[in-house]
């Protein structure tokens, strides 16, 4: 995992090089270079190698968080979804579609006096669990909803 | 314009924001009219600050929806100004600041 994010970090700043430059001449804070876009993952293909690159792990134990989604969506184009948890110390949380071609949708870095809860509109290309990943006390738990889609939302 | 409409409301020291970003998210699947591959285009990064904190970063894939909306909550203070921006995969940026009311 560690690895993984350095691979990352520093792909993004040899890339970027006016990046480097800038944190160089302390332009940037520190805090915005951790803000690096974590490609790799967002392109895994399959459940299991997603929760890898994702999070570094595949192993979580059901935890207390709420997945608020429509039971059937009729347009998988637009499909609302809300993450919260009552754990504490949450540092990260993340939102997958299983059955989506890359399966993590998006990922949250929380910052200082940040409620655990985000709330967006997804694409789901079919019927599939969608799974919220929460990482409390440097741990990551898991909790499942799985979504009915009538007209898939992913290409065409 | 702004592509990016946002609202930050306090209510008992909890701030909830809403917001709305004019984008296309263009998955890379998806075809033209003349049958070709329209390129991803997405947002990948949403940063939210207040001062010179870091209150929520979000990271985005090709499957948040077309014009996405993100909503989030934080400790923080009425008449702060929230400043809220983003960054796609093609280099396109924008932000816009608002007074937390």
């Amino acid at each position: 995992m560690t690895s993984n994010k350095r691979r990352v970090f520093l792909k993004g700043t040899l890339a970027a090089g006016t990046v480097g430059v800038a944190v160089g001449a302390g332009l940037l804070a520190p805090s915005k270079l951790l803000a690096a876009f974590p490609a790799d993952a967002f392109k895994a293909r399959g459940f299991e190698n997603s929760l890898q690159a994702a999070l570094g792990t595949t192993d979580m134990p059901a935890g207390d968080i709420e997945i608020t989604a429509p039971e059937i969506a009729e347009n998988g184009m637009v499909v609302p979804v809300t993450v919260e948890t009552g754990m504490s110390d949450v540092s990260e949380m993340a939102l997958f579609v299983v059955e989506n071609g890359a399966p993590l949708s998006s990922k949250y870095v929380l910052g200082a006096g940040a409620v655990p809860m985000f709330a967006t509109r997804i694409k789901m290309g079919q019927s599939s669990d969608v799974v919220a990943a929460v990482k409390s006390n440097g741990t990551w738990y898991s909790a499942t909803r799985e979504v009915k889609v009538t007209i898939g939302g992913c290409g065409g | 314009m702004s592509t990016i409409r946002v609202r930050a409301q306090e209510s008992g020291g909890v701030v909830t924001v809403r917001a709305l970003m004019t984008h296309p998210m263009e998955t890379g699947t998806s075809k033209d009219s003349a049958g070709n591959l329209i390129p991803p285009h997405h947002i990948e990064t949403v940063l939210a600050e207040v001062g010179d904190t870091t209150v929520m970063t979000a990271y985005w894939g090709v499957t948040i929806s077309r014009n996405p909306f993100f909503q989030f909550q934080f400790a923080g203070n009425k008449g702060d100004t929230l400043k809220l921006s983003w960054s796609d995969n093609k280099g396109e940026s924008d932000s816009t600041e608002v007074s937390i009311g």
